[in-house]
């Protein structure tokens, strides 16, 4: 609008009928939006609602169809004039609000710049919506190509391409590929088992030189292996009543001791 | 006996021009004339003078197969007087029921990308979730990297530019030509205030 320039409506004359008329028709306003089509009232509903973004919502649109419905009249009426823009107003509260939400830095911004902020926005929103239209009526006009959809062809497999091979280093390396490994020796998992008769000679010659020993003393130094033998064969004495065994507690070492006896007990090794 | 049945006659890029139409009939997307340089091992040079040809053969109006420059390639496509028909048998599932808040969402990725979600929305005043998802399913448009706070960035797609028939994304309008309706509403608000009597 050219600066200076106003409105030559006249002011209505306070008509309580032609008030309510026109009261009337700010809320039955028909809009006829791009967003929407209807009355100004159900429109006020569905964005109070939420069920209709105002950002699409025209606002400018609305205020010409309002300003239009007043030319087709002979006279202004201000108070539906002061309750559409009350209407107005609040709408475009709304739709500021709404583009401006989250935006923490705007909030600092004097009333002067956010103003001018908000209308940069809203003029970056139109080149947007307008780009939209051009996009839609692009997709009408181009309704009737059709071709071929398939997916992406498969990318063509990329050469592989070898150095320079020396051929004796590649006869050296496959011949160390079918030399025969050496044979892995299973030596460490073999239990040799000393046999029983041994420790009954050992044990029977100490107790011929000393009336008692100590077992752990004895076979201290032998693997696990050959100590479990040995007491083997200390049972084997106890059973045949040559020796007796005395353990203080648990674990507590072992105290052999030669066993009184009135006649001679015979072993047989063979039994072990 | 039988002649073999010869695209262009006497022609020297005959033999060119014939593996380029089998290439095209293959493809199912549009081939860039590097991609043809490669495949036949010729000069782009002679590519090109061979495509001229064969779009004289495939012109809408000549062929039920119309040759077309799209999408950074060239691509065969239906002739425009078969749509009927084939929209009798083909559906067109990428642009069908596009909305106006997809088509926002579009045109700010098309004009605007890469642009992440909150780039979207920041732009549209709305949130774009689904929105995104639903042209990203569509194939129209892309992923494209992430930025600096790690959003994920959307491109548009060659597809989005071989459905609204555009040789490249160069081809789109500028985007400052969309904003001159503001000065077409001040004008008709004056004409009006110019109707009514003083």
């Amino acid at each position: 609008m050219t600066a200076g320039r106003r409105w030559p409506f006249h002011v209505a004359a306070s008509d309580p009928e032609t008030s309510v008329l026109l009261a009337m028709t700010v809320r039955e306003l028909e809009l006829d939006l791009d967003a929407f089509e209807g009355p100004f009232d159900l429109l006020l509903t569905l964005v109070l609602r939420e069920e209709l973004p105002l950002v699409g919502v025209d606002v400018a649109g609305i205020v010409l169809a309002f300003v239009e419905r007043l030319a087709e009249r002979e006279e202004l009426d201000l108070d539906a004039c002061g309750e559409f823009l009350v209407l107005v107003a609040a709408l475009l509260e709304l739709k500021a609000r709404g583009l401006l939400a989250g935006e923490a830095d705007l909030e600092d911004l004097e009333p002067g710049e956010a103003a001018e902020e908000l209308a940069r926005r809203l003029e970056e929103y139109r080149r947007i919506k307008g780009a939209a239209e051009w996009l839609a009526e692009r997709l009408a006009s181009e309704r009737d190509r059709f071709f071929r959809l398939g997916p992406a062809p498969l990318a063509p497999r990329g050469e592989r391409r070898l150095a320079e091979q020396d051929p004796a280093a590649l006869a050296a390396l496959l011949q160390a590929l079918v030399a025969e490994p050496p044979e892995v020796s299973l030596a460490h998992l073999e239990l040799r088992f000393p046999p029983v008769s041994r420790f009954l000679e050992q044990f029977r010659a100490v107790l011929g030189r000393r009336a008692r020993f100590d077992f752990d003393h004895e076979v201290g130094g032998l693997t696990r292996v050959e100590q479990a033998v040995a007491f083997l064969a200390l049972l084997e004495l106890r059973r045949a009543g040559e020796i007796r065994l005395e353990q203080a507690a648990p674990f507590a070492p072992i105290r052999v001791s030669r066993e009184v006896v009135d006649e001679e007990v015979s072993w047989n090794a063979r039994s072990a | 006996m039988e002649r073999p049945l010869r695209l262009i006659q006497a022609n020297p890029l005959d033999s060119l021009a014939r593996a380029i139409e089998a290439l095209l009939v293959v493809a199912s997307q549009p081939l860039s004339v590097g991609a043809l340089v490669e495949a036949c091992g010729d000069e782009a040079e002679r590519i090109e003078t061979a495509l001229g040809l064969l779009g004289e053969r495939y012109r809408e109006g000549r062929s039920g197969i119309v040759l077309e420059q799209v999408a950074g390639g060239w691509a065969f496509r239906a002739s425009r007087d078969a749509a009927e028909a084939c929209g009798r048998l083909f559906e067109r599932p990428v642009e069908r029921n596009l909305s106006q808040a997809a088509l926002e969402t579009l045109a700010v990725v098309a004009y605007l990308g890469p642009c992440s979600r909150p780039d979207i929305a920041r732009w549209r005043g709305v949130a774009v979730d689904s929105v995104v998802a639903g042209l990203v399913e569509r194939g129209l448009i892309a992923e494209a990297g992430r930025g600096d706070l790690g959003a994920v960035r959307y491109r548009v797609t060659p597809l989005f530019e071989r459905v609204f028939g555009l040789e490249s994304l160069a081809a789109l309008p500028r985007l400052d030509d969309f904003g001159g309706d503001a000065d077409e509403l001040r004008g008709r608000l004056e004409s009006l205030a110019e109707r009514r009597p003083a």
